[in-house]
């Protein structure tokens, strides 16, 4: 099923007009609202009549998570704080988080990209969605609630954790519909078999899963445990939230709702852009955005692009699984982890060495951190106590920090290996391609 | 406080034959053992123990990158009998003396206990005052 037929399946050509049509206003409009925009543009030398066809997006500057950092809190807003309806956000490089502001029409296209979603997997208003992503700053929980809504489903507004009532409620309001991490859904699969509940006295028939990498083994796994059709849906806050792209029932590329976010393929050393089919990194710019709309935002997340009609009637591109990052953000259980967070927060502790390895592993189905970590020569105590005091205390300042828990191991003085050039500092075991 | 002894510690991570490595390295230093003991949780050990030289202990095992450091303990001496340390410890607990730890091994009629309390000074008054045999440090090193 298709929500907006005349879009998502609309002719190539008169698609790359609309595209057109929206980057010139767009330059314009954040040209003369985005004051960080129009200096970037004319320290390039740039007029908005520069930009005439989608190829003069090359010409345009790139934004990174860098300058949102820069500008926190609303110093990317192109209209008056009067004219933003919601403010989302999602963690940033050194503990602030990355913010960004929607207008009512922001939060209408956002829903309307979601309605593609859904309806894509297959979902009416006869069904009942258990939305089981945190509702927060995080954009996952409302942005999915929204996009339901929208199709007349049923919502059950769960949020993210407590997987036993999930499980319970699940299986009595007859879910059909569910909305999480793919890690949480594996999770579950195995909950509900340890809870004795039979599989088939559920209702469940569909999976919006997101906010992670994860791989055809882990669908394959997820499909079989739950007897669901387990669809991507891919998205990030800076761009929208949830919906930025999903899959449809051929399960074979992830299509972006390019006609609001246009997509780029860049070579994230040389910045040039990339052909078709060709892996680099993600790069969006806002076509239709009020509140917050970025230029040339660089997703680091290393894909290819693939254009043409899917068998599904689309014609809106088609995107690979997500391969990797080209920078060093770790996704754990949903929730974005830069090293420099876990640095500074062992900068600020006099007790231990500036040294750390952080081992990631992903065991029946959760992302699990380890950060081993040196405790400097004069604050070793010979007391039990006082060393688990000490491992206490920076696991609560992680957990402060980044909103998760991490297995903290205590080394011994220079165990953890010294390097002269980059240091390899995260081990990540987890294996998405 | 020329009772107190200093005892050598050690923090060990849980790994094969990291405490082989510290024997190792002592014995070539032709350091002695006269009492070890080794308190453990699922992730760490730490080692206590009170050794010939505990300053030459500590600084060899150091440039050896081992987490050593010395601690001030007391050594006592009562008979090896029974309801011997109980006496000594309810002196010390009615006196509010709290103990971090302790570890006591038996020596022909005697029973030799080490032990850490969290004040030295008091400890040691309390101790002399009932007449407990405190064994110099020099003893200790190489009992």
């Amino acid at each position: 099923m298709i929500w907006n037929e005349s879009i998502e399946c609309m002719d190539g050509g008169a698609l790359r007009k609309i595209q057109t049509i929206r980057l010139r206003k767009m330059v314009e409009y954040v040209y003369h609202n985005t004051p960080f925009y129009r200096k970037k543009m004319q320290e390039l030398g740039l007029s908005p009549q520069d930009i005439e066809t989608l190829e003069d997006i090359h010409k345009l500057p790139f934004t990174t998570k860098t300058d949102l950092r820069d500008n926190y809190p609303f110093g990317l807003f192109a209209v008056p704080m009067s004219q933003i309806t919601r403010i989302h956000g999602s963690s940033g490089t050194t503990g602030k988080p990355t913010v960004v502001g929607y207008t009512r029409k922001d939060i209408n296209l956002w829903t309307e990209c979601l309605s593609r979603c859904f309806t894509a997997y297959g979902a009416t208003k006869d069904d009942i969605f258990q939305i089981a992503y945190g509702y927060g700053l995080f954009t996952g929980g409302l942005g999915a609630h929204y996009g339901a809504e929208n199709i007349g489903a049923s919502v059950i507004p769960l949020s993210s954790g407590n997987t036993e009532k999930q499980i319970h409620l699940m299986h009595d309001f007859g879910t059909t519909v569910l909305c999480c991490t793919p890690s949480y859904a594996l999770f579950m699969a195995d909950a509900i078999k340890d809870m004795g509940i039979d599989r088939d006295s559920l209702k469940l028939r569909a999976g919006a899963f997101g906010a992670e990498p994860w791989t055809e083994n882990m669908r394959r796994e997820i499909e079989e445990k739950l007897a669901i059709k387990a669809y991507d849906i891919y998205g990030l806050s800076e761009i929208s939230g949830p919906g930025v792209g999903f899959e449809c029932e051929c399960q074979n590329g992830t299509h972006l709702n390019e006609d609001h976010f246009y997509p780029e393929i860049i070579d994230p050393v040389t910045l040039e852009p990339l052909g078709e089919g060709q892996k680099g990194e993600l790069v969006f710019t806002h076509l239709t955005k009020e509140g917050m709309p970025l230029l040339r935002y660089r997703t680091k997340d290393l894909t290819s692009l693939h254009y043409g009609k899917c068998s599904c009637g689309r014609t809106l591109v088609k995107m690979d699984r997500i391969l990797g990052r080209s920078d060093d953000m770790l996704i754990i259980r949903g929730i974005n982890v830069f090293p420099t967070q876990i640095e500074s927060v062992i900068l600020d502790l006099q007790e231990f060495e500036p040294h750390y390895l952080l081992t990631v592993d992903r065991i029946n189905n959760t992302d699990r951190m380890e950060l081993k970590v040196e405790v400097k020569p004069e604050f070793y105590s010979d007391e039990i106590n006082k060393m688990l005091a000490l491992k206490k205390r920076i696991g609560d300042k992680l957990q402060n920090v980044l909103g998760l828990g991490v297995d903290i191991k205590l080394a011994e003085p220079r165990s953890i290996e010294r390097s002269t050039g980059k240091a390899k500092r995260v081990i990540d075991n987890r294996k998405f391609n | 406080m020329k009772m107190v002894a200093k005892q050598l510690s050690i923090f060990l991570e849980n790994r094969q034959g990291r405490l082989m490595e510290v024997t190792r390295v002592l014995a070539e230093e032709n350091i002695n053992f006269s009492a070890l003991c080794i308190a453990e949780n699922n992730e760490f050990g730490i080692l206590r123990g009170i050794v010939s030289d505990p300053q030459k202990a500590c600084d060899v095992l150091k440039k050896k990158n081992f987490a050593a450091s010395l601690t001030d303990v007391l050594g006592i001496s009562c008979p090896n009998k029974p309801g011997m340390l109980s006496l000594i410890l309810k002196k010390l607990a009615d006196s509010g003396i709290f103990i971090e730890y302790m570890y006591s091994f038996a020596l022909n009629h005697a029973t030799i206990t080490v032990i850490r309390p969290n004040d030295l000074k008091k400890c040691i008054e309390v101790l002399q005052r009932n007449e407990v045999e405190l064994i110099d440090p020099e003893s200790m090193y190489n009992l």
